[in-house]
């Protein structure tokens, strides 16, 4: 009888009713006698007091809020094509108790990971006195031999581990695998967390569930404990947006405040790791990598790869930068090790593993090859190098002694084979509760959990990341990329637990730290999503002027139509689409260049710009010419205004700002001239005035201003040179003067630079003009002009 | 024999490359009873702004050379006197197969001539089902492994054509073993993919080789770049021995050894990388004469 039958809504069933757990597979939820462990009392208590409509609303907003922070699977090859983020709604609760004894034996465990790279890349006497086998380590592809007899600046090799872990059959807690080079996923638990307190907003903040901050503050501190004492940062390294964790990225280096570069930011200089930022290079001597170390200097590593930095590795060997972890580590993440970790565990530690990982045999030696043959029954058998968990479907590894796909019988293979080879123990894990079609069902479960190196030594993240198999019986098909799902993973205290953030604790002394530094790439990027944004909201008000014109236009068209139409042509927008395909590029291209910079924009821009996409690839298929397409794009323009908003009320005033506001403006101001420079004419087509007014979006005002019906005097006026119309040219002058002058390195020793010298000519030249001395060919000109700032901005900034 | 040895490598670039990093495998080494460095230079044009040099895992001498000012050519001349007392001939009876491989089970050593190192597959050296195939039908399991390394050698010597014109750098061994046809760096390449495919550890080495052949005698391939060859172990006995597969002989008093390594990547003569937006050419010559003939 489960225990919650008390505190339950009579009238309706338990949500445990049914809950069927699969026979001597010990249950995250529920005991073998069928009672509910007490550490989920109180959540099955509260889903027990919803109602069915209730509870699914509860699910949709944690749903809701990953879709809106664009979380979403991306894997390699299907880039275009990402999948909604599969969290299963119900948490995995563990208790605060166990989760300290597993942090214990865990953080024995890194110690032990630590010593034996240390040795591997140190004295090799493991090696030499024959307890790892020579021929494993020579042969292993993340054993990098330039950076042998190479001390990490910190002292440490490991800094940041991830364990995935198990409960097996007898209810002990399994390591089914170390990650030791560079781990990805605690970004997901956070959003996770994120998730699962949408999903149950009053009672998570009620309850005594561990809060994760903490865990991160400490690491962080690490992190930036480790710095060199010469004004150097901490930053993270990615290998940028096609990376199918790039999201991760992203996420943790807004969450911890640091840098996110990638490997083109980085260039070395005698020794010393610096940051190309719009400032000049910039020391750095943490670098918290989010990448595999083969790619990370092309000239001693991979050759061909085009993430690395060039000369990386001569920085670490001069001890100028501390890696997280250090390169080479990744040699620990091929399971072979885990069939020593054991005899290690006695020579290093004099005492057995705290906790076990996954029974497994090197097949390199006798006694072992032979152990594998007898119960090839009962086991996994693939390549030694492999750092795959042994759950996960894997080419050329076989199961349960079935040869069929080898070609060759498993004494030849072994024979032959032997020293490549390992074979695991095929385990079942425990099951824990996922909702599915209104149910709670039970689903084999494996975690990812998460230690990281802090000032006061090893700290367990008090959570993690849990999967969640598809099916409920075959414990293998725990992989995303298999249709499993995705948890948070709850730790509850018995007592209350403090709230807490990232940002200083009040008895801390309050420091303003200094900006943050903007390296060349992400100026770039900002730039040019300002120009983008712009560019498109410029193309919304042009199509909507064509579109909302077409109904009243006679056959055979108007001469300002048959303008319009050529100018929209010039403009790569086909006027006989409703809504072009010109226009979805430009958002996209928009897309693009704000997803090389996600760390730097808040949730909310990012949902808004991602809904102006999804948006317009839906008219695309629906809207029609005419009227509905001029009334789309008044929905689109205010979506797009909305992103605008969203980033210039919020992003913070500084370096970063500047380039996205100079893009902008940049964009605008070439836009007016060009707009000005075809339908302004003294004796263009009839309309083209009015025209001018509606894409400049300047009716208002120029009702205002004008107590007469647009000319072209008025018109230039308002449009070209009145420097308080935020659509005019001059204002958008002015405004990139005053950013550029706050820009580093306006002035050089005294003198302006090029740019500033450039923008200063251009306002100078505006200032003396009249709407009659402004003619057609001054204002092409005007605009080529405004243009070329792009190249000056790009030779003193981003190169 | 005493060698002066000249290397020029010139590289030009369309636009001018910024923040160039480069690092050179290209000075010949000391070994004890084989060849001794009298004396080495390396003069690089533009003056790099850091030079550092250093020995690399396998006990190569690296020179890594960085510019920060844009260069739009980097000329690198060096000039080395070598002195070459021997070859790397088997001189004494090697093992046969499984002999060999239990002498590797038994290594715990894993030092900068490990044949350990030499044994699994590298970015070049990937292992081909075709090229296995070939030189199992090539030798028998009671062979000694030095009669093997020869046989092998002398086989893709009569087989493969040489051919500067018909590969790359980049051109993947498996490819110019199927076409018959390569350059030395081709030649040497299937012939450790080879090897490896037997259980024999084979490496890759980098090296001069005489430019001008002694009177009355044919001039080698390969002279007029730099050249590469096959070592291989054959045992705790004999040791490591030298192959060069694109002239069908031992490496002797001709061959003078610069870098030893798993296949062409650890041992090119240049690696650079380079922010550069247009192309580039490089350009290199070499010239080896004896000293005193």
């Amino acid at each position: 009888m489960p225990e919650s039958a008390a505190i339950r809504n009579p009238d309706r069933p338990s949500i445990l009713a049914g809950y069927a757990t699969v026979p001597d597979v010990p249950d995250e939820l529920v005991r073998e006698d069928g009672s509910v462990r007490p550490e989920w009392l109180s959540l099955i208590a509260h889903l027990d007091r919803l109602s069915a409509d209730e509870r699914e609303r509860a699910f949709a907003r944690g749903a809701q809020y990953l879709r809106d922070a664009g979380v979403f699977v991306r894997h390699y090859g299907e880039e275009n094509n990402p999948r909604d983020w599969p969290l299963s709604p119900v948490p995995v609760i563990q208790p605060a108790s166990e989760w300290q004894a597993l942090g214990t034996a865990l953080a024995e465990r890194a110690d032990l990971l630590e010593a034996v790279v240390a040795d591997l890349y140190g004295e090799n006497r493991l090696v030499s006195e024959g307890h790892l086998p020579a021929s494993l380590i020579a042969s292993n592809p993340e054993w990098l031999r330039p950076l042998v007899g190479v001390k990490p600046a910190s002292g440490h090799f490991l800094h940041f581990l991830a364990f995935e872990i198990g409960r097996g059959p007898d209810g002990a807690w399994w390591v089914l695998g170390d990650r030791t080079q560079a781990p990805s996923g605690a970004g997901y638990a956070l959003e996770n967390r994120v998730a699962s307190v949408r999903a149950f907003p009053g009672f998570y903040s009620g309850s005594n569930v561990e809060r994760l901050v903490s865990f991160f503050r400490g690491f962080r501190d690490g992190l930036n404990g480790m710095r060199h004492e010469d004004g150097s940062r901490a930053g993270i390294l990615t290998p940028g947006p096609m990376n199918e964790t790039y999201f991760e990225h992203a996420y943790i280096a807004r969450y911890l405040g640091m840098m996110l570069l990638e490997g083109d930011d980085l260039v070395v200089d005698d020794g010393k790791l610096m940051v190309r930022t719009v400032s000049g290079p910039k020391p750095i001597s943490v670098l918290w990598r989010r990448m595999d170390a083969a790619w990370s200097d092309p000239l001693e590593l991979e050759a061909n790869s085009r993430l690395g930095t060039p000369g990386l590795l001569g920085a670490v060997r001069s001890q100028g930068v501390t890696m997280i972890n250090a390169l080479g580590t990744g040699i620990l993440e091929s399971r072979a090790f885990l069939a020593f970790m054991p005899r290690l565990s006695e020579i290093l530690h004099g005492k057995k593993l705290s906790i076990p990982n996954v029974a497994t045999w090197w097949c390199g030696s006798e006694a072992e090859r032979d152990h594998v043959r007898a119960h090839a029954g009962d086991m996994m058998i693939g390549s030694a190098h492999s750092t795959r968990l042994p759950l996960e479907p894997e080419p050329g590894a076989v199961l349960r002694g079935e040869m069929s796909e080898i070609g060759l019988d498993l004494d030849t293979w072994l024979a032959r084979e032997g020293r490549n080879l390992v074979g695991q123990e095929l385990v079942s894990l425990s099951t824990t509760p996922t909702w599915e079609e209104g149910q709670l069902k039970p689903r084999p479960m494996r975690i990812r959990v998460f230690m990281a190196r802090t000032p006061g030594g090893w700290q367990l993240m008090p959570g993690g990341f849990a999967r969640l198999a598809a099916s409920g019986q075959d414990p293998s098909a725990v992989s995303l990329r298999s249709g499993g799902t995705v948890a948070d993973v709850w730790v509850v205290s018995d007592k209350p637990v403090p709230e807490d953030t990232m940002l200083s604790h009040a008895d801390e002394v309050f420091v303003r730290s200094a900006p943050g530094l903007l390296p060349s790439r992400a100026a770039d990027n900002l730039f040019w999503l300002g120009r983008y944004v712009e560019r498109a909201e410029g193309q919304m008000r042009l199509i909507r002027a064509h579109m909302s014109r077409l109904p009243e236009t006679p056959a055979g068209g108007t001469p300002l139509m048959t303008r319009l139409e050529t100018y929209l042509d010039k403009h790569g927008l086909d006027s006989d689409e409703a809504v072009p395909a010109a226009l979805e590029q430009t958002i996209a291209a928009a897309v693009n260049a704000a997803s090389q910079v996600r760390d730097r924009f808040s949730v909310d821009a990012w949902a808004s710009l991602a809904d102006l996409e999804r948006t317009v690839g839906n008219m695309r298929k629906t809207v029609v010419r005419g009227d509905d397409a001029a009334s789309a794009m008044g929905v689109l323009l205010r979506k797009i205004t909305g992103f605008s908003g969203l980033v210039h009320e919020n992003m913070y005033r500084f370096s970063g700002w500047r380039f996205l506001t100079i893009g902008r403006s940049l964009e605008r101001a070439i836009a007016m001239a060009d707009l000005l420079g075809t339908f302004a004419e003294w004796s263009g087509p009839h309309g083209g005035f009015e025209l001018c007014v509606e894409v400049g979006d300047s009716v208002m005002s120029h009702r205002r201003r004008y107590p007469v019906t647009a000319s072209r005097e008025t018109v230039v006026d308002l449009l070209a040179l009145d420097p308080l119309n935020p659509r005019s040219i001059a204002f958008h002058i002015d405004e990139i003067r005053d950013q550029v002058s706050l820009l580093p390195g306006a002035d050089v020793n005294g003198q302006l630079s090029e740019l500033s010298r450039a923008v200063l000519r251009i306002q100078a030249d505006l200032s003396v003009h009249t709407p009659q001395s402004l003619d057609q060919a001054k204002l092409t000109e005007l605009g080529q002009t405004i243009g070329l700032l792009t190249n000056d901005l790009h030779a003193q900034f981003l190169e | 024999m005493l060698y002066d040895i000249k290397l020029v490598i010139d590289y030009t670039f369309q636009s001018p490359a910024a923040g160039a990093r480069q690092t050179l495998h290209a000075m010949p080494m000391t070994i004890a009873g084989r060849q001794r460095l009298i004396a080495g230079s390396v003069k690089v044009d533009p003056e790099p702004a850091t030079r550092r040099d250093r020995d690399d895992f396998f006990g190569n001498r690296l020179t890594e050379l960085a510019f920060n000012e844009p260069h739009s050519n980097i000329e690198i001349t060096l000039k080395a006197r070598v002195e070459v007392t021997g070859g790397a001939e088997p001189r004494t009876a090697s093992v046969e197969l499984q002999e060999l491989a239990r002498s590797l089970e038994a290594e715990t050593d894993l030092g900068a001539r490990s044949p350990l190192h030499f044994l699994a597959a590298s970015p070049y050296t990937r292992p081909d089902q075709a090229i296995a195939q070939w030189a199992r039908a090539l030798v028998s399991d009671a062979q000694a492994c030095a009669d093997i390394v020869a046989v092998l050698g002398r086989a893709l010597h009569d087989e493969m054509r040489f051919d500067a014109e018909a590969t790359t750098v980049e051109t993947p061994a498996a490819e110019a073993f199927a076409a018959r046809h390569g350059v030395c760096q081709d030649f040497t390449h299937i012939m450790i993919i080879a090897l490896r495919s037997l259980g024999i550890p084979a490496g890759y080495v980098s090296g001069y080789l005489r430019t001008l052949p002694p009177p009355g005698q044919e001039r080698l391939e390969g002279a007029d770049a730099m050249h590469a060859w096959v070592s291989a172990w054959c045992g705790p006995g004999v040791g490591w021995v030298e192959y060069d597969p694109t002239n069908a002989t031992f490496a002797g008093t001709d061959h003078i050894v610069v870098a030893y390594g798993r296949d062409y990547a650890d041992v090119a003569p240049v690696r650079g990388a380079m922010r550069i937006a247009g192309a580039q050419t490089s350009n290199q010559s070499v010239d080896v004469a004896p000293v005193g003939e």
